[in-house]
């Protein structure tokens, strides 16, 4: 064990009193891994402040907060290289916009039903257990077949699915795309709703999403992500303050300040890697974070009783 | 103080039964507490505290405070609010939410400090008299009606996780005389006290027997920044939310522009 100096801080709306360097140090570490993967770090932030005793109302709240600031950073530099496709993340927003408010109306009901904390753990261990499975699946396969010296390539063009086959198309030029807006809107709302439940930006799932459904150019896809989160965090951060009042700024903001910091020196060892690499990497440290969750889920807690403040 | 003289009288005669029995001494004894500061402020790095409260014995039989036969205790409660108690069972194999019971006006914390182990002061039947002690509060449930068994249960768990999270304790030995008259409590405020009007009661007994008690009031409250800030989420959500946004915007372009370089 590292032993933390203890330097207390007061979170004022999670009314706790916390450690600042664990704290700091939580935000860099998923920084660091967020900058090396580019993703936002929000599935990793929430289930670490659960870990850590804060109330998960207020974990994912704040977990909202806290992946605005390190998109808005990663988007800005897919904004300056122009991998970053407006229209599409607009689309998307759009969509987004009406699944974060649908998912905020289930997180407020949930909560009075006291099935909160069950459902946000339920969607994690789900999503991050499918997502880092197929990743994984994938990696190893990819993994493979360098070895064996072929070609590995995700996209293969020419080749449509179903979805492409819908109506309403409309072309996105910057991902070179003629496309349905019926799955772009569908997607949109989808990884909306999660946002809000789950305090995620959404983008491990966005970005599978984006590369295996709609066939989005790899290049574009995670600046794209990025900048739908941006809006979609940001609508979730403001709804949750108004409805819920679970946003705590000063437990953000030592997140965002560890984790922006973090992200520089992940995107630095990123670069070393190899993509498959990378993803196997991410696949492992996905599943590692759902099989947390499912422990908790499945084996008897310390305590089978919990308080929380009654409503007369 | 004309007041004073008029509690007295009053004990007097309440107790008129109990100082029969000691005829020699006709002023009764009289228990007073004094805060050093009536607010306490959660600061920024307010993790936990000890509150010290300062007591004198007035009248006291110098015979029984030689044999040591006084003791006091004191107790800090919080405000009281209501409480929802749930419990986990297993369903498909995972622990979930099932039941649930709301109590009415449970105290957020409860902090008690006793001069010697509570037994060596008086019998289980006293603490219940004066519903003195985590264990003799009363704890209302809202469906008074419901199972006995259940409410029993649920009342025991109530104490339990107020017990388990430091907000109800008990510190034997936590009140010491000073003097003869004197005496000096210290009592555990935890991390997480709740904010808002807390009572300091002090109870004084003279060989097993309860005399009188006597009370305060003490406001705990956040600190400027985090009571101004608090406030503001509560009132104004949506500005709140959105300078929430901003913040994180900006913490994002100037780490972008911090490390740009590198």
């Amino acid at each position: 064990m590292i032993r933390v100096p203890r330097v207390g801080i007061y979170l004022p709306i999670a009314e706790m009193s916390v450690n600042v360097f664990v704290l700091l140090a939580m935000g860099g570490a998923v920084g660091f891994l967020s900058g090396m993967f580019g993703v936002g770090g929000g599935f990793l932030i929430t289930p670490l402040l659960i870990f850590y005793n804060i109330p998960p109302a207020i974990a994912v709240a704040t977990g909202a907060n806290q992946v605005i600031a390190s998109s808005f950073s990663g988007a800005l530099v897919h904004f300056k290289r122009k991998t970053l496709d407006v229209k599409l993340g607009t689309v998307l927003l759009a969509g987004g916009f009406v699944g974060a408010t649908l998912g905020a109306l289930a997180f407020a009901y949930l909560r009075r039903l006291g099935q909160l904390d069950l459902i946000v753990s339920l969607l994690y261990v789900t999503f991050l257990g499918v997502v880092g499975g197929l990743m994984l699946t994938e990696s190893i396969g990819a993994l493979r077949r360098a070895r064996s010296g072929q070609a590995v390539s995700l996209r293969k063009p020419g080749q449509h699915n179903w979805i492409h086959r819908l109506p309403l198309k409309m072309r996105f030029r910057a991902s070179k795309l003629f496309v349905s807006v019926i799955p772009v809107l569908g997607l949109g709302a989808f990884i909306g709703f999660l946002s809000s439940i789950m305090g995620v930006g959404g983008g491990f799932i966005m970005v599978p999403a984006l590369i295996y459904l709609l066939k989005v150019p790899t290049n574009v896809v995670i600046g794209t992500s990025l900048f739908q989160i941006i809006f979609v965090a940001a609508y979730t951060t403001i709804i949750h303050s108004t409805a819920n009042q679970t946003v705590d700024v000063v437990l953000a903001f030592l997140l965002m300040v560890g984790g922006v910091a973090g992200a520089q020196y992940g995107a630095r060892v990123g670069q070393r890697l190899r993509g498959e690499q990378l993803r196997a990497l991410l696949a492992l440290l996905v599943l590692a974070v759902a099989l947390r969750l499912a422990f908790d889920l499945f084996v008897r807690p310390a305590s089978v009783y919990s308080l929380s403040a009654g409503v007369l | 103080m004309p007041s004073k003289g008029i509690i007295a009288a009053t004990t007097f005669l309440t107790f008129a039964p109990v100082l029969g029995a000691r005829a020699q001494n006709a002023i009764p004894e009289n228990i007073q507490i004094g805060l050093s500061t009536d607010r306490v402020s959660i600061t920024s790095d307010f993790a936990g505290a000890e509150l010290t409260i300062f007591g004198a014995l007035d009248n006291a039989d110098p015979l029984v405070s030689r044999q040591g036969r006084y003791d006091v205790i004191v107790v800090l409660e919080g405000p009281a609010r209501p409480v929802m108690v749930r419990k986990k069972t297993r369903v498909l194999g995972m622990w979930i939410n099932t039941e649930s019971q709301i109590f009415r006006d449970v105290p957020e914390s409860y902090s008690m400090a006793l001069t010697r182990a509570p037994q060596d002061i008086t019998d289980p039947a006293g603490y219940r008299q004066l519903a003195l002690g985590p264990s003799n509060l009363y704890l209302q449930p809202l469906d008074a009606d419901g199972d006995p068994k259940t409410i029993e249960e649920f009342t025991a768990a109530l104490r339990e996780r107020k017990e388990a999270s430091g907000l109800y304790s008990v510190r034997v030995g936590g009140v010491r005389f000073l003097s003869q008259s004197l005496f000096r409590a210290t009592l555990t405020l935890a991390p997480n006290v709740a904010v808002g009007t807390h009572r300091a009661r002090a109870f004084l007994f003279r060989n097993g027997m309860f005399l009188r008690e006597t009370s305060a009031q003490l406001t705990i409250r956040k600190a400027g920044m985090e009571q101004r800030l608090y406030e503001f989420a509560q009132q104004h959500g949506l500005i709140y939310g959105i300078a929430a946004v901003l913040i994180a915007i900006i913490t994002g372009w100037i780490g972008r522009l911090v490390f740009r370089k590198d």
